[in-house]
């Protein structure tokens, strides 16, 4: 109806933020599970870790590293009213998104191969702390992936809205909005990288 | 910066812009990506001469890393105090849930 359109960019970012928090807490509840049963179960760490890829979790690393810049890059992008650039960033990203993916997917094809997955009978037979390890590994990469699919669909979105016009030069806190979200999705990363792929 | 380094002091530690005239470029961020790299390979080296270094380059270098995504790409250096209390007041939340389960598994 009005003219006027009310606009409060510090706020859309606080709100995010305050929602980033909660994320935090979630996986750092998970971060305090793990290190006490590192604690308790040393040895039966060292050799889940062992039965890991740790290339795979390295060559992951650098992917989600480059996609977060990618990201930051985007926003540089169109602060500078250089459209198709941000957009070229944006597509890289979701193309490393995906890379990171299908890199999880074949790791975790593996693991299933070699029977180590969530209940089944092989596990089983191995000692408590590395059911322990397995539980944690399955479960700490399986919400990170929940949100690295999250992340790619809401910034598949602003490609979309870039493309649209609807993020621009002078109104472009969604996008900041969804880059936090991914170099949160990077920073859980940075962590399960030593506590799971170097802990051999 | 040189600009507000013209003005008084105190008016600018006051009066934070909600963004910066002067954004940072391209090239800022590309650098804290390779730091971020280089890290990396230092923490995967660590964590190849023994456990004792493995977990101290866990214990330094990978909160290092989140660090610099948090304080660049995350643009907490460009924000104002509230943001950044926010996320210490969270940090610090989580580190008495840390501390407090480590002192009731010391005294078991």
């Amino acid at each position: 109806m009005s003219e006027h359109v009310h606009r409060d960019d510090f706020g859309a970012r606080l709100g995010m933020w305050l929602f980033l928090v909660t994320e935090i807490v979630l996986f750092g509840g998970l971060f305090i599970g793990y290190s006490y049963m590192r604690y308790k179960y040393p040895m039966e760490f060292h050799h889940g870790g062992a039965e890991l890829n740790a290339t795979l979790g390295i060559i992951n690393t650098v992917v989600l590293l480059t996609s977060s810049l990618t990201v930051v890059l985007a926003i540089v992008a169109i602060q500078r009213a250089e459209k198709k650039r941000a957009m070229a960033f944006l597509g890289t990203t979701l193309a490393l998104g995906v890379t990171f993916l299908i890199i999880k997917s074949f790791e975790w094809a593996a693991k299933f191969h070699h029977g180590l997955y969530p209940n089944a009978p092989h596990l089983g037979t191995l000692p408590p702390g590395e059911q322990v390890f397995f539980g944690l590994y399955f479960t700490m990469t399986g919400l990170h992936g929940l949100h690295v699919i999250a992340g790619l669909s809401v910034l598949s979105v602003m490609l979309w809205w870039v493309a649209t016009d609807r993020v621009r030069p002078d109104r472009y806190v969604h996008l900041e909005n969804s880059g936090l979200y991914w170099h949160l999705v990077d920073v859980i990363w940075i962590f399960l990288l030593p506590l799971f792929y170097l802990a051999a | 910066m040189s600009q507000h380094a013209e003005h008084s002091a105190d008016l600018n530690t006051v009066q934070q812009p909600e963004h910066p005239a002067e954004h940072p470029g391209y090239g800022t961020f590309i650098k804290v990506w390779v730091a971020l790299l280089i890290l990396t390979a230092c923490l995967v080296g660590m964590s190849h001469v023994s456990q004792t270094y493995a977990v101290w380059g866990l214990l330094t270098l990978t909160p290092l890393k989140a660090g610099l995504v948090f304080y660049f790409f995350m643009h907490l250096k460009y924000e104002g105090p509230l943001l950044k209390i926010v996320i210490l007041v969270t940090l610090g939340t989580l580190l008495i849930f840390f501390a407090l389960l480590f002192s009731d598994v010391a005294f078991h």
